[in-house]
């Protein structure tokens, strides 16, 4: 009987992803909306809590000039030094968007837009709005709302309901 | 495996995607698409047909290229196939699912 509900419970599908983007680079930024929208894509609800330097993915001015870090990542298989030249986070971030474009995976400006009309929710976090002195119309349009960490949490009630944080 | 859908019986994969496109009808879509839930209109044909004329060209399939497709927009693809646009309605029009995480 404990089997049975154990496998029961195991085949329990993931009715809701609640991510969470704290950083703005465009290697966290990318996995946060592939996974948001993928989730749409199989039926899955989705929403996502944009809070301290992840806001800047949804500010209309800095949202298309997002990079890829080369200073602190090790997967760039180059010396912390070398990852600090100028130009360089420009090249690679050239790179990774020209790789990009070729797999379709859009623009973080048109992504946003795709995300909006999939109907992930898109929240600004409000400590971190006050903290940054940051107005709400500095914020994309698309935007759903700015919320405490509370709403977001009451937002993520019920089964199958998954928190990532990135 | 076989499956029965409008009274003729297709291959289809363990998912449930047609694995042979010359079985495909009109008849066999449409009671594809009753058994996911959805009454199929004018608006879904449009879609079902370029995503056929797609495969045909074979341009794989992401949500980008059907929100660029002036055929539907990426609300309206939603509102016409939930749970999962792009997997059902490639079901429907008897193409293999598609492989994009986009």
């Amino acid at each position: 009987m404990a089997a049975e509900a154990a496998q029961k419970a195991a085949d329990k599908p993931v009715k809701k992803m609640m991510l969470i983007l704290s950083k703005a680079t465009l290697d966290n930024v990318y996995a946060c909306f592939i996974l948001a929208n993928g989730a749409r894509m199989e039926g899955i609800e989705s929403e996502i809590f944009f809070t301290f330097f992840g806001l800047e993915a949804i500010q209309k001015e800095k949202l298309k000039n997002l990079h890829v870090a080369t200073v602190g990542n090790p997967a760039m298989h180059m010396p912390t030094m070398l990852g600090g030249l100028p130009g360089m986070e420009a090249l690679a971030t050239k790179m990774m968007k020209n790789e990009m474009e070729k797999l379709d995976i859009p623009p973080v400006d048109e992504f946003l837009e795709i995300l909006s009309a999939s109907g992930t929710k898109l929240w600004a976090c409000k400590l971190a709005m006050d903290m940054f002195h940051l107005e709400k119309n500095k914020l994309i349009d698309d935007l759903d709302g700015v919320l405490t960490v509370g709403d977001f949490y009451a937002r993520a009630k019920g089964d199958g309901t998954h928190v990532l944080f990135i | 495996m076989e499956q029965v859908f409008a009274g003729v019986s297709v291959q289809v994969n363990d998912e449930g995607y047609l694995t042979d496109f010359s079985q495909w009808t009109r008849e066999v879509g449409e009671d594809m698409a009753q058994k996911e839930g959805i009454t199929m209109t004018d608006k879904h044909w449009e879609v079902i047909n370029y995503l056929q004329e797609q495969e045909r060209n074979e341009v794989p399939l992401t949500i980008r290229k059907i929100g660029k497709s002036g055929v539907v927009n990426i609300k309206e693809f939603y509102a016409l196939f939930p749970n999962g646009p792009l997997k059902v309605s490639s079901k429907i029009a008897g193409i293999p699912k598609p492989v994009s995480c986009i």
